[in-house]
């Protein structure tokens, strides 16, 4: 018997009220009122953290001191995402970057902005440029743009 | 000590919208496999699945489809992963001595979801997901780190790309069959600059299915056991920023770890055949370096020798890989059916002659977080 295929549509969304912790709190609160990046470091490895972590996973332990780092960085890695893919509600090409922040162990990813797409480069120094509306998310750095002169 | 070995497999085809329900896709590949193993659902002591929520579009994804994997007054238990960790559950529930035989089902419909959006959920919620991430993009931005660091270039990528496409064409389970070229390859559609279409694997939906047995409960079965030689398993940073995107650590322990056991002294000779998981074409010359089958940075020497093709030293994905379907948490699983198969010599047409140690390979996380392997042999 032929059967006519019958499909069903389905849109999960629920609403979820992540509660950031203290250390992710304090990292929030300084982009949002002071525009300003800070970091901490594990006491063991000595490696700074951005976002910081509450632990260091390689030495697990607790992490310690917080290190306000420059608002300025390196790119470490970088892509030029040509589809819409529903989340990042920006206009196409999007580029994401692997951010190393001026005295961090690893890289934050972020947005590249303010700069053509075949002009992002490895090794290209950049500076964290603030969104206007701050609310104490990771948006409150609305993008890196390369830094100039 | 005690031993596991596969008896029996069993895989859909894979495609993209299937017209079956992820209960039916879960029933065939159950029953595939136990054909293969020449027994009836009595013949097995316990089951895991392998699903995830996110893709079925439902919480406890395990206990929809635990009727059609035969777990009617049986165990069950469910792996949220890639398929090749649930097979590594399964041995371990297997060599326990609470079970003599362990099914192991995966399923994934990758074409009822969305695959960008899911895999955007794999990221931390507060510092990461609302930029908008995916595996695509973030396999993009670790290809690129790749290729700074060791000097591959997009074409040996497309390498990949042609080779594993070349070989899905005499996979009768393959989703994409398809003879390309390198400049197909690079003149392809911009996905995620370094990558571009043909870079990237498919959308695809499936199942798969293994039964493990003990030496002891062999006797239920028909066919000889492809024996588990070595295993290893190891995860990396979750946090890509802080993690060596050009070197797989993760797998490198891993296969060490695997090799130590199945007495790999020299993988490219030793083995027969591999079949690993090229989500993404760079990945396989990442994948050789953390397997040992190349020195570290040069992945991608070994592509343009020609040693990994159908008549190299060590042919990698004669299934086609990956590239050619990839039912996420099913390929894993699938990787381990390929080298059974291969080892048996059942793989049909793309039968690597003489084959009698293989690799299987499966991977969980952003751009390679977790890392299983196996190793095979008759």
């Amino acid at each position: 018997m032929d059967v006519q295929n019958i499909y069903y549509d389905g849109r999960i969304k629920i609403p979820y009220t992540w509660y950031v912790g203290e250390t992710g709190s304090r990292f929030l609160i300084a982009l949002r009122d002071n525009k300003e990046i800070w970091g901490n470091q594990c006491p063991q490895c000595k490696k700074v953290f951005v976002p910081p972590m509450k632990t260091c996973g390689e030495c697990f332990v607790p992490t310690g001191e917080w290190l306000k780092l420059a608002d300025t960085g390196t790119v470490e890695s970088f892509t030029v995402v040509h589809y819409e893919n529903g989340v990042a509600k920006r206009p196409l090409p999007v580029i994401y970057g692997l951010i190393k922040i001026d005295g961090a162990s690893g890289s934050l990813l972020h947005f590249i902005g303010d700069v053509k797409p075949e002009k992002v480069k490895i090794g290209m120094r950049v500076k964290a440029v603030f969104a206007e509306k701050r609310g104490g998310t990771i948006l409150d750095i609305s993008h890196f743009a390369p830094v100039k002169g | 000590m005690e031993r596991a070995g596969i008896v029996g497999v069993g895989q859909t085809v894979y495609e993209r919208r299937k017209e079956d329900t992820f209960a039916e896709l879960v029933f065939e590949a159950s029953t595939k496999a136990l054909a293969d193993a020449g027994v009836g659902i009595e013949a097995i002591d316990n089951i895991i699945t392998v699903s995830n929520d996110f893709w079925d579009g439902r919480t406890i994804s395990s206990m929809a489809i635990q009727d059609a994997a035969g777990s009617w007054d049986r165990d069950i238990s469910t792996v949220e992963g890639d398929g090749i960790f649930g097979a590594l559950y399964g041995m371990m529930r297997t060599l326990s001595g609470s079970f003599d035989t362990t099914l192991v089902v995966a399923h994934v419909k990758g074409s009822e979801g969305n695959m960008n959006m899911i895999t955007n959920s794999m990221f931390d919620p507060i510092y990461q997901r609302h930029l908008g991430p995916d595996a695509t993009s973030t396999a993009a931005l670790q290809a690129r780190v790749y290729m700074e660091k060791t000097g591959a270039t997009e074409k040996d990528f497309a390498k990949v790309s042609v080779k594993n496409h070349g070989n899905g064409v005499k996979n009768p389970f393959a989703q994409i069959k398809k003879k390309i070229t390198i400049k197909d390859v690079m003149e392809s559609r911009k996905i995620a600059d370094p990558l571009k279409l043909y870079d990237c694997s498919p959308i695809s939906d499936g199942a798969a299915a293994i039964i493990l047995s003990t030496e002891k409960g062999l006797k239920r079965f028909k066919k000889d056991p492809v024996w588990i030689l070595g295993v290893g398993h190891c995860s990396d940073s979750y946090n890509l920023g802080y993690r060596d995107l050009a070197w797989p650590r993760a797998l490198d322990a891993a296969a060490q770890k695997a090799y130590k056991m199945a007495g790999i002294k020299n993988p490219l000779k030793d083995l027969d055949v591999v079949e690993l998981y090229d989500a993404y074409s760079y990945m396989e010359l990442l994948w050789y370096e953390g397997l040992g089958l190349a020195p570290r940075g040069k992945g991608a020497e070994l592509i343009r020798s020609g040693a990994t093709g159908m008549k190299g030293e060590l042919p990698v994905n004669p299934s086609g890989g990956v590239l050619s379907a990839h039912p996420v948490l099913v390929a894993g699983l699938a990787r381990l059916i390929e080298a059974t198969l291969q080892v048996r010599g059942e793989a049909g047409t793309r039968q690597i002659k003489g084959a009698k140690k293989a690799l299987a390979h499966g991977i969980n996380g952003p751009c390679g977080q977790a890392h299983g392997v196996f190793v095979i042999g008759a």
